[in-house]
């Protein structure tokens, strides 16, 4: 139970924190029932090749197969995506990527569906991939799709780079940058138990990001009606992007209506790194035109993202590299191109930052580059050309709201930097300090109306106010039904809120991704607080008229604590009087300000809800013989607009900076010709509490003014400037250029 | 073999012999119903499925049932005592270190085993002993201050 004090601004805990210390929370990968079967996968060795043949006689032989699907099996629509449906449920006449799932065996149990999925002979014609995004932009370039190699291409004009060339700077640098792939690499393997309905419908347990945007694609899949496929929200193992595009949720909920039996799906950590689209590799090609004192002229900018064998959400992730190209920057004109490409790669789609986290480093290098060629400090660079309130983006956005990058990078400054140790000498160590800031739009742009729905019931339980809050807004661990409930109780006045996951019987939510659920839900509930709040009061006054005080009731009136008060304060009566035995019940949508696409000439166009601000500042040792890297401390400034939970804000601050910090330094997922050569936690490096050092989080709040209560997107913005104020320590601990994360010892002490 | 026989949490659980060639993970997951000891990678890199085994921490992926056949085994059921809770337990929820929490189960077995072992870690001892738990949500910085707490101590106290 909630209590008064939880409110807005307090930092109630998730409300699954004790279950989850207790080891007693139900992940989708701990659910089960008695009558289920397993189902695995069998995936392409082959990361490009025609499929001559597929045999599942010697698996239907292994006793104990209950089923075994193909794409012959798919009653529906045989492809599936979030933007652009081009990827197959299972895969017909070509695999495209290394991993790519082809058949679906069920057995009694997990071993005996394994052994099984071993036994189909599938006949490959092996091709030659396609591996080279920025080779595949050629014209004449080998094709993946027939339709042509790019997914997506997003081209600002600003300024006078619309009606012709560039202007002439007295300073110019050039860079080319390149970021690796990176994996969202969640603990919770992808997961669910699909649950056949008595309608003929199918009930599926996920663990998801959108259950709407499941439901939609599997339906269509199972040619079922919307009404007749349930996504139940199961409890997810993080998320960060990696579980909004389907993976096992098409073959578990095919396989449950053929047998009438639940089914369960559980990847393993090799299959997890098959089983998601990861964040694009990415290259990024710019030139910076600069007065001498480092005010910015022109950018120009090419983005090359590898989107892989399929589109996943590229389109949207293309158009956020382009719209964030230059960052947090007055930049008075731009010609900026991004492209996402085919290739044989992994299909690369969301992950935390959305096509803004690539550009950030590309963009926070040069800034870096930009000092060093005027022989100026970096941080004041960066202030020259900050971006404030009224700033104006290469789209021709204006920021109508706070925007205090100057303001963030000047606190990171003012930080002491921590002392250095004596021991710097031997062996050879150098310590270096690196900044960097970032922005990032919050919600879905380009004119999408991502809203969300809340429904409030109030009624009185043993003699007290009770609120329920209802959302199908997807709880991925970064506390959003906390967030709800907190905004209940301060909209509301009442201390005693419960919050009901709701499934896809409920309306939507919108997907928990583009750090929008706190705006968007938050916005929904807040709106059916607030008709609740009006029909408490609207009741409070029929009560007062009925007891005879109609000039009471005649006067402004408030909910307080449970209480109606009067304009002065003073208690006319209570919740739980006035109500009695009614049931009020509010259902919300909450639409955000529209957004527009962008013109397909000049890119210009308000596509945008809302930007958040962020900087980081980074120290590191450097190991100059062995190339090492021992980052010392991290400190992040965010503007969050209003802190709803601060703590659950720290939270988000500390593990997106320590992803960035992966992206910086460690994390890669290794490709040769296609393939996938570090699908593993042994060989794909995720930082532990060793690499990760104490990060200062300083939690900056200005309202804006557009946005319900205030509030900004917060979740993914930590995981941009962590990567490029490492990288930036680093290069200031070496005096070595790097232009590619991650950075590896060899790229610090390269062998002769 | 024909039986497995472990301890589990005091209680004594049995699987017929085709359990044999199974990790500890997956008997105590999949068979027993131990679904706090979590799957995240079954190669001993994150910590998930870590267990006290005859009182000696261990990822329980990397134990061939077997080898555990007549041991002794705690899950993080184990440590509370029904109602109260362990002091890391109480500490992660005080300090607000729970975000997805895949990865607590683990770390709070491989948490309260340092402090048996070690009562006042500084932090960069607990940054040492714990580089064997994997998370991915909150970088560290509330489950070490977590840590911290349950130890009776703090970040300016430890010296870091």
């Amino acid at each position: 139970m909630t209590r008064l004090t939880d409110g807005i601004g307090a930092s109630p805990r998730h409300q699954d924190a004790e279950a989850k210390v207790r080891g007693g929370f139900a992940y989708s990968s701990d659910l089960s029932r008695d009558d289920m079967v397993w189902a695995v996968t069998l995936r392409s060795p082959h990361p490009h090749a025609r499929i001559t043949a597929i045999d599942t006689s010697a698996a239907w032989a292994v006793p104990g197969v209950r089923d075994v699907i193909t794409h012959r099996d798919i009653p529906g629509e045989k492809r599936y995506g979030q933007m652009k449906p081009d990827q197959p449920v299972l895969a017909f006449g070509t695999v495209r990527y290394h991993g790519e799932p082809v058949a679906v065996v069920a057995a009694d149990d997990l071993r005996t569906a394994r052994r099984a999925a071993g036994r189909i002979r599938v006949g490959y014609e092996v091709r030659a991939p396609v591996v080279d995004a920025v080779a595949a932009l050629r014209p004449g370039s080998a094709l993946v799709h027939p339709d042509g190699n790019v997914v997506a291409h997003t081209r600002i004009r600003h300024g006078v780079a619309q009606s012709g060339d560039l202007p002439r700077a007295p300073v110019v640098v050039r860079g080319e940058y390149a970021v690796k792939m990176q994996d969202q690499a969640f603990l919770g393997p992808e997961s669910g138990l699909a649950v056949p309905a008595g309608d003929g419908g199918v009930e599926l347990y996920v663990a998801t990001q959108g259950p709407h945007t499941d439901r939609q694609q599997v339906a269509a899949c199972l040619a079922l009606s919307q009404n007749k496929v349930v996504i139940k929200p199961a409890g997810v193992g993080g998320a960060f992007g990696g579980r909004e595009d389907l993976s096992v949720q098409v073959h578990a909920c095919l396989i449950a209506l053929r047998l009438g039996l639940p089914v369960k799906m559980c990847y393993s950590r090799r299959e997890s790194f098959f089983g998601h689209p990861h964040r694009h590799a990415a290259v990024l090609r710019y030139t910076h035109g600069a007065d001498r004192d480092g005010t910015l002229i022109y950018v120009q900018a090419e983005i090359i993202l590898d989107g892989g064998a399929y589109a996943s959400s590229s389109p949207a992730i293309t158009g956020n590299a382009a719209t964030h190209a230059v960052g947090p920057y007055r930049v008075p004109n731009a010609a900026v191109d991004a492209w996402a490409m085919y290739t044989n790669n992994p299909p690369c789609g969301a992950m935390r930052g959305f096509g803004t986290v690539q550009p950030c480093f590309a963009y926070e290098s040069q800034m870096d580059k930009l000092a060093a060629a005027i022989g100026a400090d970096p941080v004041a660079v960066r202030l020259r050309n900050a971006l404030g309130e009224g700033g104006r983006l290469p789209t021709g956005q204006v920021l109508d709201g706070p925007a205090p990058v100057a303001h963030l990078l000047s606190r990171l400054r003012d930080l002491p930097v921590p002392a250095d140790p004596d021991s710097l000498e031997s062996p050879p160590r150098a310590r270096g300090v690196g900044y960097a800031a970032c922005l990032k739009n919050t919600a879905f742009s380009e004119g999408f109306d991502d809203y969300s729905t809340a429904r409030v019931r109030l009624r009185v339980a043993g003699g007290q106010p009770v609120a329920t809050v209802i959302t199908a807004a997807a709880e991925v661990g970064q506390g959003i039904l906390g967030v709800v409930r907190q905004i209940a109780v301060s909209e509301l006045g009442i201390g005693d809120v419960e919050v009901e996951q709701a499934d896809t019987v409920f309306g939507p939510a919108g997907t928990t991704a583009a750090s929008r659920q706190t705006y968007v839900t938050g916005g929904a509930v807040r709106a059916a607080c607030l008709s609740v709040r009006d029909e408490i009061l609207a009741l409070a006054r029929k009560t007062l008229v009925r007891e005879h005080a109609p000039a009471i009731a005649a006067g402004s009136l408030a909910v307080r604590d449970g209480m109606i008060v009067d304009g002065s304060g003073r208690v006319a009566a209570t919740v739980a009087d006035v109500i009695g035995t009614t049931v009020i019940d509010k259902t919300a949508e909450f639409h955000h300000r529209p957004t527009y696409p962008l013109d397909p000439v000049n890119g210009q166009g308000d596509s945008a809800v809302q930007f958040g601000f962020a900087a980081h500042r980074a120290v590191v040792d450097v190991d100059l013989e062995l190339g090492l890297v021992t980052v010392v401390e991290l400190a992040t400034a965010q503007d969050v607009g209003r802190a709803i939970n601060p703590v659950a804000i720290a939270g988000q601050l500390h593990g997106g900076t320590a992803q960035g910090l992966g992206l910086a330094l460690m994390e890669e997922i290794k490709l040769d010709s296609g393939h996938v050569l570090n699908p593993s936690f042994a060989t794909y490096l995720v930082p532990t509490m060793r690499d990760v050092p104490p990060i200062r989080t300083d939690i900056v709040e200005m309202a804006d003014p557009h946005a319900p209560l205030g509030v900004r997107g917060v979740g993914e913005l930590p995981a941009h400037s962590s990567t490029a104020a490492i990288v930036a320590a680093i290069r200031a601990a070496t005096g070595r250029w790097l232009n590619r994360v991650p950075v590896s010892p060899e790229d610090i002490t390269p062998c002769a | 073999m024909t039986q497995l026989s472990v301890t589990v949490n005091g209680k004594r659980y049995q699987a017929d012999g085709s359990a044999e060639g199974e990790s500890l993970l997956f008997v105590l997951r999949e068979r027993w119903g131990f679904t706090s000891v979590k799957n995240a990678c079954e190669e001993g890199e994150c910590g998930g499925c870590a267990v006290l085994l005859d009182d000696v921490l261990a990822n329980s992926c990397l134990v061939l049932a077997a080898q555990a056949d007549g041991a002794s085994v705690t899950t993080v059921e184990g440590l509370h005592d029904g109602g109260s809770l362990h002091p890391v337990q109480r500490a992660l929820l005080d300090e607000g270190a729970v975000q997805c929490g895949f990865c607590i189960p683990g770390m709070v077995m491989a948490a309260s085993d340092l402090l048996r072992r070690c009562p006042r870690p500084p932090e960069a001892v607990i940054r040492w002993e714990l580089a064997g738990n994997l998370c991915r949500c909150t970088g560290y910085q509330k489950i070490v201050e977590a840590v911290l707490r349950a130890a009776g101590t703090t970040r300016e106290a430890s010296g870091t």
